[in-house]
Parts: C-alpha cells; structure tokens; sequence
C-alpha cells in the first residue's frame, strides 16, 4: 500500500516514465522516443536504437511491472521472504526503466540540436567545476570506457551541494544509488548492447561519436530546475 | 637465422593451458619484439660472457580447440573473431602490460594468479583480466562442433542424482541463464564441500576457482558472446548452447580430473 502513495503521476510525469492505473496497481509503460530510430544516425545506428527501445527497455518495462505485480501480492500476504527475494528484480528491471527513460531525452538528432554545446547556468557550471566542456568529456569517456562489465556513466548534480558529479553505475543501477542527493543530468548507457553492433568492442569509438547527439538542452533544463 | 635456438621453455601449465612464455632480454622485450632480432641477441648471449638476464612470464593467447568457423551456424565465425580475435586477445594483452609493471606477481600460475589478485573480495587491477583469460579459454574448451545432445555413464548419473533428470538440470541451466543480472558467466559446478553439482551464476570476471568449487562447464552471458548471432534473445542463445554446443566430452574429462580432488562415493562395480 506504501508502494501506491509513493508513486504519482505527477512526480514521475517530467522523467514520461508512462504511469498507468491498471487493476489498481500502477503499471508502467514504454515511452515513446522522441525522434526516428534513425535519427541519429552515423552516431548511433537505427537497428541499435530500435533493438535498444523496442526489446532492451520495452523488457525492463514489462518485468518491472511483473515484479511489481509479485511484489504487490506478496505485501498484501505479509510474505517478507518474497518481498526480499524481489527487491533485486526491482531494482534491476526498475532501474532499467528509469535509466533508459532519462536516456532518450539525452539524445536528440543533430538537427534539432544535438551535440550544441549547453548554453545558461549549466555549461557555465562545467567550465567552473571542469575547466572546460573538453576536459568533462575526457573524464566521462575515460571513465566509460574502464568500466568492466555493464553499466552507465554520468553526469549528475548534487543538489544540495550544488555541485556537478561525474560517476558510474553497474548494471541498471540508478545514480541515485551513488548518493542520495545526486540528480542525472546525463547518462551514457556503457551496456554492449548499446553500441556492439555497430562498434562491436571498440567502446572508446562509441563513447567518442554520442556526443554529437547529446542533447544538452534537456540537461541544462534539469540543472536550472535543481540549481535555480 | 637459427630458429632453433628456441624460447626453449615453453611449457603447458594445468589445465587451463595457457602457455608461459620465459623469456631472457630485457628493454628490447617491450617493444614490439622482432622474433630475428631476439634470436640473433640470444645467440650473441649464448656466445659472449654470461650477463644475469631478467626473467619475465607473459601468457599467450590459446586458440580454441577448433576452427573459428566450426561452429556455425550456432555460433558463426564473425563472433568467435570478435569474442576470441580482439576480446580475448585483449584481455590476454592487457594482463601482460599489466604483468611487465608488477613484479609481486611474478611466477605464479594462472589459477594461482587469480586467486590471488581477487584478494578476497577487493580485487586487485590484474584480477578482471587474469580472470577473463581463464573463462575464455575455459569456455571455448566447453563447446564442440557437433555438440550438445546428453551426457553420459558417470557424468549423466551424477546429474540425474544431483537435480533428478537431464530435463530438469538443462531447464534450471537456462532459467540461469536468463535471470543474470548485467555481465556474467553461468557454471555447471562440482561443489567440493556438498560434494555435489550445482549450478552457479557469476558476475563480471568472477569464476568458481575463487569459490574452491570445480567448474564443469561455462556458458558465457557478456552481452558481446551472443549479441552478434542472436541480438537481445538470450533465451534462444542458451537453448542453442544446450542443443549444439557444449562438450559433454570435455565436461566429463573434467568430471573424471574433479573426482580425484572430491570423494563422490564408491562405484558401482558389478558383481561378476
């Protein structure tokens, strides 16, 4: 029951993460990219993209919603066994939603502004706290590319220190799970799936190319929300 | 150019067979070495006065024990070139730069080299590399062209004692496989302390030698094992495993290796 007052429709309404009422229980659904698979083409090829959303998130999504259903049932029996055996499901498949959601809106096609360098309160912060958009991008792809195994990079802020964070994640852990007061502004999904059929083990070229389409707006939008 | 005066040392170390290069030179060994060059300097060594030479170890990269495309279609000749070509390579190249700065682990073997550098839980640099070593050339030993089918006599008894039927074991195998977390290895173990198979999941670069359990057969769930042949459908990656792939071959040379180490009982000797 503390599971259904926790999550709203508003709060989660910014991320899309596509809340619905079903039976009762809320359930989530796959948004909707913002662009063609295509459009991000050479950076980002449109059968990953597709793959990635239509397969990759749309699997997170639907056994996030099971977990949640089991999870439901099992609270409803009192049955903490199950309650516990679930809790990495969640976090898994829960993260996954989450990550990838932010995900798309990190992204935008070439023509609609993506890889324009942020303008306003957040590329001043970068040059404060970096030295420079170069030098951040350096650290996120050094990082990136030295993760073992799956996960994501990113670019967070901390909102009650006001300060910019470049940290990784494994496996669809949140950035939340880093630090509470850490916010994603941006996140680099470093998974192979993300980048293996056009890339295939060159991680650093991938990591290279996405910035052409990151899409800085939307970062710059959540810093001025979080840092006014 | 006398190719003779061989690396002479060049011996097989355990099962996991990676090789140990022992070498004598030193700077010239770092980059890239041209194996004239070398021979002609180990000549000229063997020759002049005798200058106390550096020793150093480096592992080499063994092929799998069959052609790259002898496993299509099921796993096609572009992944075992990506997966054996540049991932395992690489790990194989890495450890050796890693190995080339750190003295304190010189001369151990393989196996003792990962436990080693897992540190018990803190893992050293060395220990992702060391071990992806290993899990590959494990993993490409665990599968045959023309595999899968069932196991047989001792093997598939002690799988039809420990999880009641092949059926159930190959559906629990799988289960496994598809319920790993991000990067990871699923194992067929012999548990030393329950003496007993079990199946085991691990993540990243994490394999049973760290457990002390005796590993029979590996499947590999990296993303970059499957993604090639099968995209996102792990399910139908582990089935062709299952059907076509694996060696009960070598799973039972291992099994018959793991049974002088963990007492499984007496045979059944027929009465005459």
């Amino acid at each position: 029951m503390a599971l259904r007052t926790l999550v709203t429709r508003k709060s989660l309404g910014n991320l899309g993460l596509g809340l619905r009422q079903l039976r009762g229980l809320q359930t989530y659904s796959l948004p909707d990219l913002p662009y063609d698979y295509g459009a991000l083409e050479p950076a980002i090829s449109g059968e990953i993209m597709q793959l990635h959303h239509q397969k990759h998130h749309q699997a997170y999504v639907t056994n996030y919603n099971k977990a949640l259903e089991q999870l439901d049932a099992a609270t409803a029996k009192g049955d903490s066994h199950t309650v516990a055996k679930l809790l990495s499901a969640l976090k898994f498949n829960g993260g996954g939603h989450i990550n990838h959601s932010i995900f798309w809106k990190n992204l935008a096609p070439v023509k609609e502004g993506g890889g324009e360098p942020p303008h306003g309160s957040l590329g001043w912060a970068i040059d404060n706290h970096f030295g420079s958009m170069e030098v951040l991008v350096q650290k996120m792809n050094t990082e990136g590319a030295a993760l073992q195994g799956s996960g994501w990079v990113w670019l967070g802020v901390d909102k009650e220190l006001k300060t910019l964070v470049v940290q990784t994640t494994e496996n669809q852990d949140p950035l939340v799970s880093k630090g509470a007061n850490l916010v994603p502004l941006l996140g680099i999904d470093v998974w192979e799936h993300a980048y293996y059929l056009q890339y295939k083990n060159v991680r650093p070229d991938y990591l290279k190319n996405i910035w052409k389409v990151i899409n800085w707006k939307f970062a710059g939008e959540v810093y001025e929300k979080e840092c006014p | 150019i006398m190719m003779e005066t061989s690396w002479s040392c060049c011996t097989n170390l355990g099962p996991s067979g990676s090789s140990l290069l022992v070498t004598s030179d030193m700077s010239k060994l770092f980059q890239k070495p041209n194996f004239a060059q070398l021979c002609q300097q180990k000549k000229k060594e063997l020759q002049g006065p005798r200058r106390s030479a550096r020793i150093h170890a480096y592992y080499g990269l063994k092929s799998p024990p069959y052609k790259l495309d002898a496993l299509e279609p099921y796993m096609s000749q572009r992944t075992l070139e990506m997966h054996w070509g540049k991932h395992h390579r690489s790990y194989v190249e890495n450890l050796n730069k890693q190995l080339e700065k750190n003295d304190m682990l010189y001369g151990y073997t393989m196996d003792e080299l990962i436990k080693v550098t897992y540190n018990n839980g803190n893992p050293l640099p060395e220990f992702n590399n060391a071990a992806q070593v290993w899990n590959h050339d494990f993993f490409w030993e665990s599968m045959q062209p023309g595999g899968g089918n069932m196991p047989i006599f001792g093997l598939l008894q002690q799988i039809e004692k420990d999880f009641g039927s092949f059926t159930n074991f190959r559906e629990k195998f799988i289960e496994a496989s598809l319920t790993l977390f991000g990067s990871g290895w699923v194992w067929l173990v012999l548990r030393r302390n329950e003496k007993r198979l079990a199946i085991l999941k691990t993540s990243n670069a994490i394999n049973p030698l760290i457990s002390a359990d005796i590993p029979i057969i590996s499947l590999d769930m990296w993303e970059h094992a499957y993604y090639l042949d099968y995209k996102n459908d792990k399910g139908k990656y582990a089935n062709v495993f299952m059907d076509h792939l694996v060696s009960w071959n070598a799973a039972t040379v291992r099994m018959a290796r793991a049974q002088a180490f963990v007492n499984l009982g007496e045979p059944k000797i027929p009465v005459a």
